[in-house]
């Protein structure tokens, strides 16, 4: 009787364990398969923008403007310049205010004080603000309304010098935080003022990952298609913007123009515009990455 | 000879008295400059409330707030009896699409960041993880074009044999999910990475397998980062306006057929203002109270995820 009843309990154990592995093996298959179908969406993704864009890329697709009448002569020179000018505009912007915000919260603020803790909490929020909401923004206070600049350049800079920056002082402040504690007290004991210690000790300290971070920000910036729709970016302009005050377009504008557009020419155009926003973003990464390792610093 | 030499400690001491009080002035001039800077944000943040609550309190001065919230029409382009703006429709859009896009994301994104934090070779999560990454931070244009080039016509047409109009809200939904999938994925293997090894050891000392731990033990211990984690992406997807705006059509629909055209909140202001838009009209009007409710929500999930994870944020150690 006995016996029987270890033996059943054995073989339920084993069952048990069938299942067990059943289990492991079912949850394998479908975590593999579920890898398996993002990656191959996200592969089909660049690969047919790349097969759809090749054909026209040439020197000529970055020396041409867009046109209408030649369209197997079109080109996005108008847009590659204001991109570059864009993210030339948000860098310049966003990179003094993002570091100054990010030394004073985490150097100088006092925690317990209410305005430096609304400070932190409102950064938060704006970083979940969605991007055609700072195109709202661009829109009735850059644009129109207070500063009233028109659709022009700058207005295009500060509207995604904006909407980055609340990342920026986020990536900053973690770079600043990383920097141990021992430093600053290294240096305020050899006599040097808090600023002193700051601008010699700390920003140095924390320029690996504050340049990783603002390049990796720059590229989500000129990435940026809505808000620039709202402000008002030239639609194939055929010249490019000469100063701060002029009209301007931006690659995701001209490629979202030209998926808008009925002739099936200019629908590739897109993708080949695609390939060469996505070679600048590639590019930025690589200079990310090699600023990383090259001022990468261990404490 | 004594005389001489208070005179000179006091000239001293004068000296370093003027030149602490110079370097204190230059720095509290370098903190009032940094703390000018942090006042920036807010300014931003009070610019954009201002802007937007002052149009919608002009616009509800002549739309009843109950024809906004409960209306089932949105067709604010038209005019006379036609004209009519009840937000439902593209309340409905934003989040039907955003549900279509995380059924996609929620299982995909999870089950990978499971993979990765859990059973990938180290080799193997160094080099997803920053690809990872870079996916999720590439510019949505790229996505919409994707969805109207080639999921629409190819995948859905060709390959599923699905009747969709040219502009439908299933092919937008899926690339939406395709968006959102990197990021969620990321995000929560973050969240499960930071549990600590001794929970993992102990559950295996117990007899535990490999799924058991992920499942039962790491999973749960993560929770707060993963809930976080599937805000974040529901977040980027209410808010995301491009693919919607390619893909998606832009007439509003409160339909649940997915194969028809919808138009989201984020898709409407970018469809609508294009800066030639005449100022105070009734028409410049409507694109800041949807971003006002726009803005509501995201303001709204923030605060829930921000809730979540300090309520059922677990500290180890």
């Amino acid at each position: 009787m006995t016996g029987q009843r270890i033996a059943d309990s054995a073989l339920r154990g084993m069952r048990r364990g069938e299942r067990t592995n059943r289990r492991a093996l079912i949850f394998d298959i479908l975590m593999y398969g579920a890898i398996a179908l993002a990656l191959v969406s996200l592969l089909a993704l660049i690969i047919q923008t790349v097969v759809k864009g090749a054909p026209d890329l040439s020197l000529q697709f970055f020396l041409n403007f867009p046109s209408r009448i030649n369209p197997a002569n079109s080109g996005a020179q108008s847009a590659i310049v204001g991109t570059l000018y864009l993210m030339l505009l948000t860098a310049v912007f966003v990179i003094p205010v993002g570091i100054a915000t990010a030394l004073y919260l985490e150097e100088y603020a006092d925690k317990t004080r209410w305005w430096n803790r609304m400070i932190e909490v409102n950064i938060q929020n704006l970083a979940a603000v969605p991007s055609v909401v700072y195109g709202i923004l661009g829109l009735a206070f850059i644009v129109r309304g207070p500063l009233g600049l028109g659709p022009v350049l700058l207005a295009g800079g500060l509207t995604l010098g904006l909407l980055v920056l609340p990342v920026v002082i986020i990536v900053a402040r973690e770079s600043i935080r990383a920097v141990p504690p021992s430093i600053r007290e290294g240096a305020l004991a050899l006599g040097a003022t808090k600023w002193q210690m700051v601008s010699r000790q700390v920003l140095p300290g924390a320029r690996a990952g504050m340049v990783t971070g603002i390049i990796l920000s720059l590229s989500r910036a000129i990435g940026e298609t809505a808000p620039l729709l709202v402000i008002g970016a030239a639609s194939s302009p055929r010249f490019n913007p000469s100063g701060l005050g002029d009209a301007f377009t931006a690659l995701p504008i001209q490629i979202f123009s030209w998926t808008q557009d009925p002739n099936p020419v200019f629908v590739n155009q897109a993708a080949t515009a695609s390939i060469v926003l996505l070679g600048i973003l590639l590019a930025m990464n690589g200079v990310a990455i090699v600023m990383r390792n090259r001022y990468e610093q261990r404490w | 000879m004594n005389a001489v030499s208070t005179t000179s400690a006091e000239r001293v001491r004068a000296d370093l008295v003027r030149a602490r009080s110079a370097r204190s002035a230059r720095e509290s001039l370098i903190k009032g400059l940094l703390f000018l800077a942090a006042l920036l944000s807010v300014a931003t943040t009070t610019a954009i409330v201002v802007t937007l609550l002052q149009q919608t309190i002009s616009f509800f001065g002549e739309v009843s707030p109950l024809a906004y919230f409960a209306g089932t029409k949105w067709t604010p382009l038209l005019s006379g009896d036609q004209q009519s703006f009840g937000v439902l429709p593209l309340l409905w859009g934003t989040f039907y699409l955003t549900g279509i896009g995380l059924l996609v994301a929620v299982p995909c994104g999870l089950l990978a960041a499971i993979y990765l934090a859990e059973f990938a070779k180290p080799k193997v999560r160094k080099t997803v993880k920053p690809i990872l990454e870079l996916l999720a931070g590439m510019p949505t244009i790229i996505f919409g074009y994707f969805a109207l080039t080639f999921v629409t016509p190819v995948i859905l047409r060709d390959v599923f044999g699905i009747p969709v109009s040219e502009f439908n809200g299933l092919a937008a939904g899926l690339v939406l999910g395709l968006l959102v999938t990197p990021t969620i994925a990321s995000v929560a293997e973050d969240a499960m990475r930071s549990v600590p090894q001794s929970l993992r050891e102990g559950a295996y000392g117990l007899g535990a397998g490999r799924l058991q731990v992920a499942l039962r033990v790491v999973f749960p211990a993560a929770l707060s980062g993963i809930v976080a984690a599937l805000i974040l992406g529901a977040s980027r997807a209410i808010g995301e306006t491009v693919i919607i705006l390619i893909a998606g059509g832009q007439s509003p629909s409160m339909s649940l057929n997915p194969t028809g055209s919808f138009q989201s909140m984020a898709s409407f202001i970018a469809a609508t203002a294009r800066g030639d838009i005449p100022q105070g009209t009734l028409k410049y009007e409507t694109i800041f109270v949807v971003g006002f409710t726009l803005f509501c929500v995201t303001l709204l999930l923030n605060a829930v995820s921000t809730r979540v994870v300090s309520r059922y944020r677990q500290v180890y150690e």
